[in-house]
């Protein structure tokens, strides 16, 4: 997006601009939020890259890990194939498979574009607080050109949404798949799927896709009432980005506590 | 109540300048831009202020208060600590003219760059109609007053002077998608704002819609919606397939290229 190294000449300490020597004169905590959304996301990439290519612990019958979902490969364990194993011939982790979906939609979202060009970038780090960067060309040069292939993740996203749903309804199994059970697992992961199905469904592409690229509403009932819907969820599209990245990974983070044996899953009936 | 407020109000012009610090006695429910006259009518009758309505109106009272871009006249003083210093600058994406007071005609030279509303022929009637959903559509577009604060605090210009000739700008994105959404007009505006107007530019960090006192949500509703029907004409080869087989509704009615 840009060349590192402060430009002085230009910017807010260009010649023709009022001369003050301070990069922002705001007096709040305006590095804030930058700084958690770097802690938070650092430890969400440190954590799911661990549990990615760890390719272990990841299904505790009958849940099955987000991560891992669906598991594809021959080295799935036994009972987390249940979409067969296409990928037979994968020799590393069945996670490195799938995350390129789930993690592309969120890499290109238009919301977490917005937190890390911010926090990450400094491309502002906040508003009216200069950035460091000497030039900017945003995102209408290569590699960044990329972020438009948005949408195709998005399509990709619904898939994954529908096959956690999948592994959502098969958690009412026990751990001998017997039906009519449930215990906390399934509660997190019925918690987990309904955020990212908020997430998924408030996204811009979806708004776009659904019936914002319309020009005549009046002309298309059913597409303007789904536009309406997505409309709703959309401006807080950023806050079921928060909520369902913690909750994919706390769902992971069960499984892995009751496939390592360090806690045992609560079972309503 | 009143109080001895203490300012530090921006001084000088292009040759040069610096933070100057008054004081002046202030009132329960009074704002920024009354401060600001205050001092000039007891201290600095030479301060240069642009102001009109002082209503959050006409948007000419733009400036940057503690560092953040607002409206003068809609900052009210006690959303800071009476013992607080106040920090008035001229807004700093723009060239300075004296004191509080900025050239903004890069916005006026963006405007005119723009095309402006270009109906198709009129019904058999003479008239010409809209639904009253297509119309809802643009009401909130149709909020801006021009202020400019987004023009200002946009990092594509605010941190790169050599930007401003390529980028139009939040405002004037919010007209291109206004303009593209109306159902009557004929201009493809989703080819000016990519091209001319700079649209990629654009890494959507929404400080625009953070300083808007109209609250419009420019970046969500514009500026996103706009980059999306870029997307579906450029980089979909899914639509262009559609198009081109002719299985897809253009939705067009007799839009032309620009």
């Amino acid at each position: 997006m840009a060349s590192t190294d402060a430009g002085v000449h230009s910017g807010v300490n260009g010649p023709t601009r009022a001369s003050i020597p301070e990069k922002t004169l705001r007096t709040d905590r305006w590095w804030l939020a930058p700084l958690a959304t770097f802690v938070v996301f650092v430890t969400f990439i440190i954590y799911s890259s661990w549990r990615a290519f760890s390719g272990d612990d990841y299904y505790a019958s009958p849940y099955l890990s987000p991560f891992y979902s669906p598991c594809l490969t021959d080295s799935c364990v036994e009972g987390s194939s249940d979409f067969g194993t296409p990928f037979s011939w994968w020799q590393l982790s069945p996670a490195l498979v799938i995350l390129i979906f789930p993690l592309g939609f969120r890499f290109t979202c238009y919301y977490y574009r917005k937190a890390y060009y911010r926090a990450f970038w400094l491309s502002p780090p906040a508003c009216a607080v200069a950035e460091p960067h000497s030039s900017y060309s945003g995102e209408a040069k290569f590699p960044l050109l990329l972020q438009n292939i948005h949408r195709y993740f998005w399509y990709a996203a619904v898939v994954v949404a529908v096959v956690l749903t999948f592994d959502a309804v098969l958690a009412f199994r026990d751990e001998h798949h017997e039906w009519g059970h449930m215990g906390l697992g399934t509660v997190l992961m019925w918690i987990n799927v309904i955020l990212i199905w908020l997430y998924t469904l408030s996204c811009h592409s979806c708004r776009n896709i659904v019936g914002g690229r319309l020009r005549h509403f009046s002309k298309h009932p059913v597409r303007y009432k789904l536009w309406t819907w997505v409309s709703r969820l959309n401006p807080y599209h950023a806050k079921f980005a928060w909520y369902s990245l913690f909750s994919v990974a706390l769902v992971d983070l069960y499984v892995y506590l009751l496939a390592t044996g360090v806690i045992t899953d609560p079972r309503f009936f | 109540m009143s109080y001895r407020l203490k300012m530090r109000l921006w001084r000088g012009d292009r040759s040069g300048g610096e933070l100057k610090d008054y004081q002046v006695e202030v009132s329960e429910g009074e704002v920024v831009l009354d401060a600001i006259h205050r001092v000039q009518a007891t201290e600095a009758g030479d301060l240069a202020v642009r102001w009109n309505c002082k209503a959050g109106k006409c948007g000419s009272c733009s400036a940057e208060i503690n560092g953040k871009p607002r409206l003068m006249c809609m900052c009210r003083l006690s959303d800071f600590e009476p013992e607080e210093t106040i920090t008035v600058t001229p807004m700093r994406s723009f060239p300075v003219i004296r004191d509080l007071v900025t050239d903004v005609s890069f916005n006026y030279e963006k405007a005119k760059q723009l095309p402006s509303f270009k109906p198709g022929p009129r019904d058999a009637d003479g008239k010409r109609r809209m639904a009253q959903i297509d119309v809802e559509r643009g009401q909130e577009f149709r909020k801006c007053i021009e202020c400019f604060l987004c023009q200002n605090t946009c990092h594509v210009v605010r941190d790169h002077e050599e930007n401003k000739p390529a980028f139009a700008g939040p405002r004037f994105f919010l007209r291109y998608a206004e303009l593209d959404m109306h159902p009557l007009d004929t201009h493809d505006r989703v080819e000016l704002a990519q091209g001319a107007a700079g649209l990629g530019m654009c890494n959507i960090t929404k400080c625009c819609t953070e300083v808007c006192p109209e609250h419009i949500k420019i970046t969500d509703n514009a500026i996103i919606p706009l980059k999306e029907r870029v997307v579906d004409k450029k980089y979909d080869p899914l639509i262009w397939l559609g198009n081109k087989i002719g299985i897809r509704n253009k939705d067009n009615d007799g839009r032309t290229t620009a």
